[in-house]
This record gives C-alpha cells, sequence and structure tokens, in this order.
C-alpha cells in the first residue's frame, strides 16, 4: 500500500528529525562505548502505511538505532525482498509477499523466545483463532506462513514452532469504501458493486494479489461462483471470476481502476466514483475534507490483510541484536498505539492501551460510542463526539474476516488474466 | 595506414560510449527474452515459452492495435497544430524578436514536469469538473459527459498537449531554412498561397516533418504512463504490458514484449525514412 498523504504530513518532522539526529549523533560522539547500538543503523523498506518518519524519531529517542526508512508500493515491495537481498536490514512486508520472498532465502528465521511479548500476540498470527471458537478465513492466512521448521527451515510449519519469518506489526479488514451521500441507501452485500445501478461510478483496485480477493467476494456473493478455497482458486474459478469482471467492465460498470492511496482518495472525493474497494486511511483522507465517506461492513465480511517485520539474512551480530531490540520495542506499545489511532490494528492489543487515551481506546478498539473529538497522530480530526468507528469493536470487526489476500499456486495464470482484464 | 588508424581511434569513444548504454542493454533484453521465470526468481534458459504466450494470446494484438492507433492519432493530430503553429511563427510573424519570443512562450509549459501537466486534465475533465460544469451552464448538455476522462479521448488529449512541441521544432526549423526568394520566385510566376504552400513549403519542410513524426511516434509508443493515468488503468498499450509484467516480477515476458516492440518501432522508423530521406534533405 502507498500513503503518500501520510508522507506530506510529516514532511515537517523529516527536517527535524534530521537536525535532531545530527545534532544527537555530534553530542553522543565522546561516548561510544558502552553504548554501541546508539551507532547502529538499520535499513527498512516497506509500505508507506506503516514505514512512518515518526516511528524512525521514537526509536531513535528510546533506543538510539538510527532507522533509515523507504516506503514503497506493494509491488515494489515484493520485488526488492526477492531480487535485492543486500539493500536492506528489515523488511516491512505482508504475510502474503512472505509465500513469494521466503524460498528465495533473504529473510532469516527469528527465535520466539527472544520476543519478550510474543504470549501476547493476537492468536491470528499464532494459530489462527482470534478466539478459540473463532473459525479460520480462507486465503493465506498470516499464520500459515508465519512459522518454520528451525532456524535454517526453508518450508513453513503449520504450527507455533518458535521459528518466525514475520513477526505482526499491523493489520487491518478491508471492505468497500461509498459515498452515502450519492448512494442514498442501505449497501449490505459485496453485489452492489456490480449492480448495474452504480454503472460508470464503480471502481477497484489494480493490484492483482489483492484486486482478485474483491472480485471473488462479489462473484461469491452473486452466487455464480462457490468457489472451493477463495485464496488458492482453480484455474475454472479464475476463467469464471473474470469472465464477470470483463462483462461488466465491457458494459461500463467501471469508472477506473486504482493503483495508488491517492489515486482512490481523488476518485471518491471528486464523486467520480461512489462505490470502490478502499483502504482504512483513504475513507479517512476522504473525511477530513468533510466529505461523507463510510468503510461500509457488508454482511458476507471483510477482505483482511496483516503485515509484518522479517530479517534480512545477512544481518548478524550487533546488528541482529539491535534488530531484536527494535522488535521489542515495536511490540511494546507505543508504535501499536500510533497505528490504532490511525485504524490499524497491532499485533499486541494490550500493549498499546496505555499509549492511547481511554476515548481513543474505546473508539478504535472497542466500537464504543466516542466521547470526545477523535483526532489522528498527524492532527486531523477523524469523527466528533458521540460516533462509532465503522464496522464496530476489534472483535466485531476482525471477527467477520471472510478472506485474507493471498498468492495463489495458479498465480502466475491469475497474473496473466489479470493483465487480459485491464486490456479488455 | 596512421590514417585509418587515427579514424578509427577518433570513431572508438562514441562507438564504446554507444556499445556499453545502447547494444549491451538491448541485447541483455533479448537473451533475458528467451528464459524462465517462477513467482520470484528467473533462471536462464533458452526456450520460446514467452513468445509463444505473446502470440498466442489475442490480449497481445488488441494491445499492439491499441498502440498504433494511439501513434497514429496523435500523429495526425500534432502533424496539423504543429504545423500551423511553425507556420505562423516562421511566415506570419515578421520580426525577428518576436518569433524568439513567441516560440519561447511555447515552450513555458515544459517548465513542469509532464506528469504535472497531464494530471491537471483530470480535474478539469472530470465529472464535476471545469468543462463539464461550464458546458452546462451555458446550457449545451444537459447531463455531464462521462466520455471526457478516462477514456481514448483523454489519453489521446493528453498525448496531444504533451508531445505537439516536439513537432513545432522541427518543422519551424526546416521553415527558417527556406530561401525567401523561393517564395517570392512562387508568387512572381503566379501561384495561389495554397499552391506555394502544397508545392514549395511543404515538400521543403519533410525533413523537419519527418523528425517531428519520428519523435512522436516513438515517443506514443514507448509510454506507459500516460495511458495509465489519463485512462484510469481501464485502457492498455503495450509500454503498460511491460509494466504489468515488471511490477510481478515477470521479467522474461516483460523483455519478450519489448522485443517485440523495439522491433515494431523499428519497422515504423524504416517504413518512415523510405519516404524521406533525412540524410540527403538535410
Amino acid at each position: 500500500m502507498t500513503t503518500i498523504s501520510k508522507i506530506r504530513y510529516s514532511r515537517r518532522s523529516v527536517l527535524k528529525t534530521g537536525g535532531a539526529a545530527l545534532v544527537g549523533s555530534a553530542l553522543s560522539a565522546p561516548m561510544v562505548w558502552g553504548q554501541e547500538s546508539k551507532n547502529i543503523t538499520l535499513r527498512q523498506f516497506g509500505t508507506g502505511v506503516s514505514n512512518l518518519n515518526e516511528v524512525a524519531t521514537k526509536v531513535k529517542e528510546d533506543l538510539g538505532i538510527t532507522l533509515e526508512m523507504t516506503a514503497l508500493d506493494t509491488d515494489s515491495v515484493t520485488q526488492r525482498a526477492a531480487t535485492q537481498p543486500d539493500s536492506f536490514d528489515i523488511a516491512d512486508i505482508e504475510y502474503f509477499v512472505a509465500k513469494k520472498v521466503w524460498p528465495t532465502g533473504n529473510l532469516q528465521a527469528m527465535d520466539a523466545s527472544k520476543i519478550d511479548n510474543y504470549d501476547k500476540i493476537v492468536g491470528i498470527f499464532r494459530n489462527g483463532k482470534l478466539t478459540p471458537e473463532s473459525s479460520i478465513a480462507q486465503g493465506t492466512a498470516p499464520h500459515t506462513v508465519g512459522f518454520v521448521d528451525g532456524p535454517d527451515g526453508t518450508s513453513f510449519a503449520d504450527h507455533e514452532s518458535g521459528w518466525m519469518t514475520l513477526i505482526p506489526t499491523i493489520y487491518n479488514a478491508d471492505t468497500l469504501g461509498i459515498r452515502p451521500d450519492l448512494i442514498g441507501r442501505p449497501i449490505e452485500s459485496w453485489t452492489e458493486l456490480l449492480n448495474p445501478e452504480f454503472k460508470g461510478k464503480a471502481s477497484i483496485l489494480d493490484i492483482s494479489s489483492i484486486g482478485i480477493m474483491d472480485m471473488a467476494m462479489v462473484c461469491e456473493a452473486m452466487g455464480e461462483i462457490t468457489y472451493g478455497d477463495k485464496g488458492n482458486m482453480t484455474k475454472e474459478e479464475i476463467d469464471k471470476t473474470f469472465a464477470i469482471f470483463t462483462e461488466a467492465k465491457k458494459a461500463g460498470q467501471f469508472r477506473a481502476f486504482w493503483k495508488t492511496f491517492d489515486e482512490s482518495v481523488n476518485l471518491m472525493a471528486s464523486g467520480e466514483v461512489v462505490i470502490q474497494s478502499m483502504w482504512s486511511p483513504a475513507i479517512t483522507a476522504v473525511r477530513s475534507r468533510d466529505i461523507p465517506c463510510v468503510y461500509q461492513p457488508l454482511k458476507e465480511g471483510y477482505r483482511s490483510w496483516g503485515g509484518g517485520i522479517g530479517l534480512s539474512a545477512s544481518l548478524s551480530g550487533m546488528e541482529l541484536d539491535a534488530a531484536y531490540e527494535y522488535i521489542n520495542w515495536y511490540l511494546s506499545g507505543w508504535v501499536g498505539g500510533f497505528l490504532m489511532r490511525q485504524g490499524y490494528y497491532s499485533a499486541v492489543p494490550e500493549t498499546s492501551k496505555d499509549f492511547m487515551s481511554e476515548n481513543e481506546w474505546g473508539y478504535w478498539f472497542e466500537g464504543k460510542e466516542s466521547t470526545d473529538v477523535i483526532t489522528s497522530p498527524f492532527g486531523d480530526k477523524l469523527a466528533g463526539a458521540g460516533e462509532v468507528r465503522d464496522g464496530g469493536s476489534f472483535y466485531d470487526r476482525m471477527g467477520a474476516v471472510a478472506c485474507w489476500n493471498s498468492v495463489m499456486e495458479e498465480n502466475q495464470y491469475m497474473v496473466r488474466k489479470w493483465n487480459e482484464f485491464i486490456a479488455a | 595506414m596512421t590514417k585509418q588508424i587515427t579514424a578509427w581511434i577518433q570513431a572508438a569513444p562514441m562507438a564504446l560510449v554507444l556499445l556499453a548504454f545502447l547494444v549491451a542493454p538491448i541485447v541483455m533484453i533479448v537473451i533475458v527474452s528467451f528464459w524462465g521465470a517462477t513467482e520470484y526468481s528467473i533462471y536462464p534458459a533458452f526456450q520460446f515459452d514467452n513468445y509463444q504466450f505473446l502470440f498466442g494470446s489475442p490480449v497481445t494484438y488488441t494491445v499492439f492495435f491499441n498502440t498504433l492507433k494511439y501513434a497514429l492519432i496523435t500523429w495526425a493530430l500534432t502533424l496539423g497544430i504543429g504545423f500551423t503553429v511553425a507556420y505562423f511563427l516562421a511566415f506570419e510573424v515578421r520580426s525577428l524578436k518576436w518569433q524568439i519570443a513567441l516560440f519561447l512562450i511555447c515552450t513555458i509549459p515544459f517548465w513542469t514536469s509532464n506528469i504535472i501537466r497531464m494530471i491537471s486534465w483530470i480535474p478539469f475533465l472530470g465529472r464535476n469538473g471545469l468543462a463539464n460544469s461550464t458546458l452546462i451552464s451555458w446550457g449545451v448538455i444537459d447531463a455531464p459527459l462521462e466520455w471526457l476522462l478516462f477514456s481514448d479521448f483523454s489519453v489521446i488529449l493528453a498525448f496531444v498537449h504533451l508531445y505537439t512541441l516536439f513537432m513545432v521544432v522541427p518543422i519551424f526549423n526546416s521553415m527558417m531554412r527556406i530561401d525567401g526568394s523561393l517564395i517570392e520566385a512562387a508568387k512572381d510566376g503566379g501561384a495561389t498561397a495554397w499552391q506555394t504552400l502544397c508545392h514549395v513549403i511543404i515538400p521543403l519542410c519533410k525533413p523537419g516533418i519527418m523528425i517531428g513524426t519520428i519523435f512522436v511516434t516513438t515517443l506514443v509508443m514507448g509510454d506507459f504512463i500516460t495511458v495509465r493515468f489519463m485512462s484510469g488503468s481501464q485502457r492498455a498499450n503495450v509500454g503498460r504490458l511491460i509494466s504489468n509484467d515488471i511490477s510481478l516480477l515477470q521479467y522474461p515476458s516483460a523483455s519478450a514484449t519489448a522485443v517485440v516492440l523495439l522491433v515494431t518501432v523499428l519497422i515504423v522508423i524504416g517504413l518512415l525514412l523510405r519516404l524521406v530521406d533525412i540524410r540527403k534533405e538535410l
């Protein structure tokens, strides 16, 4: 995901950080001894969602580690993790990407016993179950690619083996965004995306691995296709899905497809599109322009995604220790609170609670009515007093996940079909 | 003998630069186009899979047709506009000072990035954009025109906007080199303005037109970003096919498409050069 607007917000803090880092390094130079981690630089890359300069500033402050961040879009992230192993120390990638990247051997397994808050990590990332009663959704569920057999394991383990591929950092449940003022009636199902009522006013995202899942949610809701596993379709299922969407495209259902966060915001805010696949912060960005926009919960459930931090295979010694220190800090609460106040979820929600006000915790996590104005960490007003988060509480939203973003066995075939769909 | 060696040495730097930065990359692309790819890696091989898939898919033909269509329409429009502008500058504006001033004004849009110039069309052409609201307030239309944005129309509009200057410059250059006495002679011989244009000016502008044509067709055929933004990702040309493949780590398949595109462009340029011998004309 690309969140260019985030980068815009924090430009000033970049300048500040730069200044502070210069001053900091100048002052701490004489006392190098005993504080090796102060001089360590870790290079992290990932999507704009969590690669925020605020995190780098805070980690410098708390641990003294210098974090060099590079924010890229989803496809470029995969590309870099797979093809340029020497260009990073820490990869901040999505779980479904791990399936592509792990076989390259560019990442190393992490020892779960070195992770302080391991036991508090949400069940979704450990055994796949949010609560002991939950069932596991289709697609590349994070726990299926979260563990390997041992420190040198090459294949994914089906249990909590103690060796993790990624440390979960951020996740959310995605659905369709709508403009309630332009639609004027309740929207309850994924089928509405292809409803001729919205001809020329619908959009989906042009990132094949995510877009195909949105398509599948729609086709299944329409009753046109029953998938064995939406996250691992057969060739026939892929063909049928694209046939339905190609027909809709030719009939003029879609106004445009979008690839970046900003495009989705502009399509929605300008009224070019009234219903489309969307990401949570994009909804926020539309709302902050005083344009009504709802992240509509749908009866078929959510399409979910999760991101995590992986360690480069070449990390060792002091740098490796610093990376573990960084991971433990990441899960200790500050980052979690920072992310949750933007509408994402943290892997260890209970540690984040200390870094949020009661009002914020109630609104974002518990789905309660806000008692006061809700503002983003960047200072934008997101909701007034007396409002409830779209979709409700953490357990309501993450409990209604129908599928996870995924990479399927027929991925290459799907990608070719996707190209045909775009060109059709 | 020494003369020959000196000549070789004199030609060597340019030859080496071209070899390293033009020939070598193209050779690499051709080689990789025969390789195979998995999800996350590419492996050396000599197989025709990529080409087989490319020529076996009906989408390839549609996309190449689209690319040629964009190139042809954009060429016709930029030529029409570019020739008119150049003609005005060269023959209607008399003083050299004004010619230079007006020519510089033509280049003003180039002071910003072409992405900005392209994207600024989007709010203008949108459903609730300036164009539609103006037309509605004038009573010309009742409902917003949907085809203004995210359509072939908007793609070609952006191309014409971006590339017309590439036509103006070489044509203007050719026109400035036309000997004024030739036009006077035509007039004295009793030719009408139209006859002068057709039989004197246009033939003498051929090299300029040809250089402009080569610029515009190669730029349009190699483009992917204009098509993506202005069509809202709804249309595809060959450039987009390649960029999609690259973003999905399918380098061999992207290389194969690039090779076919390169050959197509070379054929087009070859045909153009048969029409006009630029070297002789210059």
